[in-house]
């Protein structure tokens, strides 16, 4: 993937976060994405990774420094689901876009249940759906607003590797035919290598960045991907730098 | 990377985890469930029909008898005698009317109270505590008061009523309000959603079935209130509690049973309704989001 150059789409310049209970989560964090880039966020637990997405949303703000999201809308995707147990598919799918009154809906919700793959599935109830197929509910929903930058909040930690894999594979095809600008918060190496341009490693609380490593894998990548050296050497240079981290 | 691989095609359905089960057990678990909901409660309800003739005929003498008459006498001169029973429908007719009135303006009150403390902190301070006070007042010491007021007829019945019901309808409403979880709330401010499209699309269809379960509690105080409040303010059309009142002054211990048997019944009547309700409107997600 080419470098691009011009404005980045998402940037943190020097972002320290304190909580009210005198908890210093972030300190001094500066990081940028270009449009078109897929940058993943590991570190330790604890480290200030959610709240990084929770300030770039505006759903928290920033102590210190300075954050610019170009973007008319963002796609925030939770660790859970978070689906409103009271609507099917369809109406959980269309939430985003029935608060910020799009128009079209119909058709936005049609296109982002085909891209996730949940044709057939509108009708049912959050409760009657396997885990994976809830968090491609909750990617709809962001779908649906045609985001220019996707914040994930390690969106598949709690589903199982298969299912994980699948959702990666899944995902990036949606990044390919969505073009968006993703920050990936996940716990997996794996997982961070396989989906990203570059992966971002933080340090343990209070979180900053201590190491940024290019992912220079083609896209579209293939699943197989996973079982080539070079993929393996990638995931050894991130996890030497996670385990100084901690 | 195809779409296609990992879920069907529209037209399938996702299979149903009831069906998926084996046949077998699940016709064991029918029988099982009726056995459970219907057989279990007509035993219980034949050792109550025995304890009460027990107590009727072998406990009580034949002059303290009018206290508990046995249940055949009950039936026979309580409810399969005419003009008794023309009587007793008409009073539990009133009763309805002085029950639903209170109920209803019980729930628009307290369902309007419950999301006006949602709205803010030191409302709910400011409200609660009253509601708790309301709840604990001796309603029966108030009476003449509410008479000065009101008179003696229907209005002050649906007060009483309305006092004794209004409670559970406020702190359940006002819990399942604030049940929403905070990522969900995350969701609405994401969106900058107002607070009336937050009421509306998340703290209401989330504290409906807390709401059921109050409305519920209530239907059958309000049974109770609607009686209570007969008991004591007897002008204009007698209810189950006028009937009550007089029976017991004039020991008519076989009126007064059956009397007391559909006042329980109505209020059982009520409860049920409301459980049915409830099953229809939040039953689809709630029960099975909690299995």
């Amino acid at each position: 993937m080419t470098v691009l150059t011009g404005a980045p789409a998402l940037s943190f310049e020097g972002v320290g976060k304190r909580f009210k209970d005198g908890t210093l989560a972030l300190t001094d964090t500066t990081l940028a994405a270009s449009p078109g880039e897929f940058v993943s966020v590991v570190g330790p637990s604890g480290c200030g990774k959610s709240t990084l997405l929770r300030i770039a949303s505006g759903l928290d703000r920033a102590t210190t420094g300075a954050v610019e999201v170009a973007s008319a809308q963002v796609g925030y995707v939770f660790q859970d689901a978070t689906l409103l147990p009271w609507r099917n598919v369809a109406a959980n799918v269309g939430l985003f876009a029935e608060l910020d009154h799009l128009d079209q809906r119909e058709r936005r919700v049609a296109d982002a249940i085909a891209l996730v793959g949940l044709g057939g599935f509108e009708k049912h109830l959050p409760h009657e759906l396997s885990g994976g197929m809830r968090m491609r509910t909750s990617l709809a929903r962001s779908l649906v607003l045609d985001p220019d930058v996707f914040l994930f909040d390690e969106p598949f930690g709690a589903l199982d590797e298969i299912t994980r894999e699948r959702l990666n594979d899944e995902l990036l095809r949606m990044f390919a035919v969505r073009g968006f600008t993703a920050l990936f918060v996940t716990h997996s190496v794996a997982e961070a290598v396989f989906l990203s341009t570059r992966v971002v490693v933080m340090s343990g609380r209070p979180g900053r960045v201590i190491a940024d490593v290019p992912v220079p894998f083609a896209y579209p990548r293939s699943p197989e991907l996973r079982y080539t050296p070079e993929y393996a050497a990638r995931c050894g240079d991130v996890s030497r730098y996670l385990r100084n981290a901690s | 990377m195809s779409l296609t691989t990992s879920v069907p095609t529209s037209t399938s359905v996702a299979p149903d985890p009831v069906a998926l089960a084996p046949a077998r057990p699940r016709v064991r678990r029918r029988i099982g469930s009726v056995v459970v909901r219907v057989l279990l409660p007509l035993a219980v309800f034949g050792v109550i029909i025995g304890a009460w003739y027990a107590v009727s005929e072998l406990v009580l003498n034949p002059q303290q008898r009018f206290m508990l008459p046995p249940p055949h006498e009950v039936l026979k001169v309580g409810v399969l005698d005419g003009q008794n029973f023309s009587d007793m429908m008409s009073a539990l007719g009133t009763t309805c009317k002085v029950t639903f009135a209170g109920l209803g303006i019980s729930i628009v009150l307290g369902v309007s109270a419950a999301v006006l403390m949602s709205q803010a902190k030191w409302i709910e301070n400011s409200l609660y505590p009253w509601a708790v006070v309301l709840q604990t007042l001796p309603v029966l010491a108030l009476t003449p008061v509410f008479s000065f007021f009101w008179g003696f007829a229907l209005t002050p019945r649906v007060i009483v009523c309305v006092i004794i019901s209004f409670f559970p309808i406020v702190s359940n409403t006002l819990f399942g309000l604030q049940s929403a979880e905070r990522s969900m709330h995350d969701l609405f401010t994401l969106h900058r959603a107002g607070r009336l499209t937050r009421l509306w699309k998340l703290q209401l269809p989330a504290a409906l079935p807390m709401m059921f379960a109050g409305f519920r509690v209530a239907a059958g105080l309000s049974v109770i209130g609607a009686i209570v409040g007969e008991y004591y303010f007897k002008q204009g059309d007698p209810g189950l509690g006028t009937n009550l009142s007089v029976f017991t002054s004039r020991l008519e211990g076989e009126r007064l049973w059956a009397t007391v048997l559909t006042a329980s019944l109505l209020g059982v009547a009520v409860f049920v309704f409301f459980g049915w309700l409830s099953r229809r409107v939040v039953g689809r997600w709630y029960q099975s989001n909690r299995s």
